[in-house]
């Protein structure tokens, strides 16, 4: 480990030509702001499905799901589960409004029936800060895997990975971007299956056989919940903020756009549910089988977060050769998931701000789309910067945090202004500003912050993750503005919002 | 209120019901095997078979549950919802 692996590298290379001639092929297609934003609204349900898959499952997944499990059994399933359960809400609530009422970024919905530009500022506030720290944990997490596989510095990988990821969205806009998405998730779930496959060899294809082996060489408590969850209102809170999040992740909900109507959107979500869930099963087996056959000393000699526990176990199942493959599937990974972040950046920057707030609507498509790729090139320069600034943070945690404001901040304005007819603009503003700064203070005064980070002996905010009592409020405070002070227009535009909800704009209508 | 403006918006609350149902089991299903996991941590480390804890079943299980649960969506709105749309937006179009 930490030497150049030839096939690593040839992977790697192999990986990033691949994906510049899909972008060359993506450039040439893309010629409109509804092609660079949403792949011109003709993705399939099942490569949406491949495509959702590929942008929730992140490197933090693979590798720290992985090496949670390895490190301490089943406490690293709890996240597993955690990431999946979200899913549900987002068919159930979003999926399919979404798909019928916006079209670029999911402003567009909150915006529907209130005033624009108040409205947009603020969602888009909320959709960057999601962003940026979904944004540091990949780029930190590429950075130290890119030292760890291939021996080059963190800088200069966080640097490869900026330019790469910008040129796919740069050329490619979303089309680049969704096909890369799709085979960067084949890739991981092919690479997830062949290493648990020679894993499972080894114990007669039996998984029990591998979890009995794990409990033989490490205790039975490796099968019993530890000590991760020790706060009952800790754990509902970090579940809470996993359920909730994912149906507020922008470049999450920014795919319901790339689909043709809201069938599609629904059935891509039961293709997505059944990869996601299909590979966190997998990592039961990876991360069982890493604590057997790689050791937990080991791995955590490598790294002492337990990251490299499924490289390290591809190079004990199948060699350098495999070590190689692994390492560049887990990039792949990594390029694709900043890829998906840098364009709902973009959206969020030039779709809402630029062309809603400050163009008031009317700008030309050249316009918007020249916009959109300055916007492109500024997130690339900033998610480097902010990858080589945030360099050694906690990678689990920034992913956490991006969650809890997701949760916090855009699923309660969201569900609003899809359910609830008196919401109105300076409730949605309230909302999504309150759970957005709310998360963030709390954050900074929990244990996470001034006892780890800080050194203080004792916390302001007793809990690490705020979104048990920062959700519900979001819901209230929301709630209270709207009814303080009514908007008869917001009101008005219900009747039109539920229409659409089910029909979808009247000049895209197809059937 | 016109015949097929009112058959939306039955179908409208029917599927919101669904919706809010199975949502509502979801978070049931996950915060309840949370507060076991923080409550009964034996209990989940009771060894069902070799290798099998009771709290690896009941996580798998939790992620079969998510499945289910978008199936059970996936096939209503599939098969009712979207028929009873189209229905009703060709008898809006007849009505007009």
């Amino acid at each position: 480990m930490g030497e150049p692996n030839l096939v690593a590298m040839s992977g790697f290379v192999i990986f990033i030509a691949l994906s510049l001639v899909i972008t060359w092929f993506a450039a040439r297609r893309t010629h409109s702001t509804k092609d660079f934003y949403a792949a011109g609204g003709s993705v399939t349900a099942l490569q949406n499905g491949l495509a959702l898959a590929g942008d929730y499952m992140s490197a933090a997944s693979f590798l720290g799901i992985a090496g949670l499990v390895a490190l301490s059994g089943f406490d690293g399933l709890i996240y597993s589960i955690g990431f999946l359960v979200g899913w549900p809400v987002v068919v159930c609530l979003i999926a399919e409004p979404l798909r019928h009422l916006g079209r670029f970024t999911f402003s567009d919905v909150v915006a529907f029936r209130l005033r624009q530009a108040p409205v947009r500022v603020a969602s888009a506030a909320g959709s960057l800060a999601v962003i940026a720290f979904y944004l540091i944990a990949q780029m930190v997490g590429a950075g130290n895997l890119i030292r760890l596989l291939f021996g080059l510095d963190y800088e200069v990988a966080v640097a490869i990975v900026g330019v790469v990821m910008l040129a796919y969205v740069l050329f490619g806009g979303m089309i680049a971007t969704t096909w890369v998405q799709i085979v960067k998730a084949v890739l991981l779930l092919s690479g997830a299956f062949m290493l648990a496959a020679m894993v499972l060899a080894r114990f007669s294809f039996n998984p029990l056989a591998l979890f009995a082996a794990a409990a033989e060489q490490y205790g039975p408590a490796v099968l019993a919940p530890g000590r991760l969850v020790s706060d009952p209102v800790d754990a509902i809170s970090l579940g809470l903020a996993l359920m909730f999040g994912t149906a507020g992740l922008p470049h999450i909900l920014m795919r319901f756009y790339t689909v043709p109507d809201g069938r599609t959107a629904r059935v891509s979500v039961a293709y997505a549910t059944a990869i996601i869930g299909i590979f966190y099963l997998l990592t039961f087996i990876l991360g069982f089988g890493a604590m057997v056959l790689v050791g937990q000393d080991a791995i955590r000699g490598v790294d002492a977060g337990g990251n490299m526990a499924a490289p390290l176990l591809a190079e004990v199942v199948g060699g350098q050769a495999f070590l190689g493959f692994i390492a560049a599937v887990a990039f792949a990974t990594i390029l694709a998931v900043v890829a998906g972040l840098t364009l709902a950046g973009a959206a969020a920057l030039s779709h809402d701000i630029y062309v809603n707030v400050f163009r008031h609507g009317h700008a030309t498509e050249k316009e918007q789309l020249l916009v959109a790729r300055y916007a492109t090139i500024v997130l690339a320069l900033i998610s480097i910067g902010l990858g080589i600034v945030f360099k050694g943070q906690n990678v689990a945690y920034m992913v956490g945090l991006a969650f809890a404001i997701a949760a916090s901040a855009n699923f309660p304005a969201l569900i609003l202004s899809m359910f609830w007819k008196p919401f109105t603009t300076r409730g949605a503003q309230a909302s999504i500003l309150f759970g957005t700064v709310a998360t963030l203070a709390l954050i900074y005064l929990s244990p996470t912050i001034q006892v780890d980070l800080l050194k203080h002996t004792t916390a302001y905010f007793p809990y690490r993750n705020p979104g048990l009592f920062t959700i519900p409020l979001s819901f209230i405070i929301g709630i209270i503005v709207s009814l303080a002070a009514p908007e008869p227009a917001a009101a008005a535009g219900f009747a039109k919002l539920e229409q659409q909800i089910h029909f979808g704009a009247p000049d895209e209508d197809a059937s | 209120m016109s015949d097929s403006a009112a058959r939306l918006v039955t179908l409208s609350a029917a599927r919101w019901r669904l919706s809010i149902i199975l949502t509502a089991a979801m978070a049931l299903i996950y915060v309840a095997f949370i507060l076991l996991i923080a409550f009964n941590k034996q209990l989940l480390g009771t060894v069902l078979v070799p290798g099998l804890s009771l709290g690896i079943l009941l996580g798998v299980l939790v992620i079969v549950s998510a499945w289910a649960l978008i199936m059970i969506y996936v096939r209503w709105t599939n098969a009712n919802y979207d028929v009873a749309l189209a229905d009703i937006r060709r008898a809006h179009r007849e009505g007009r």
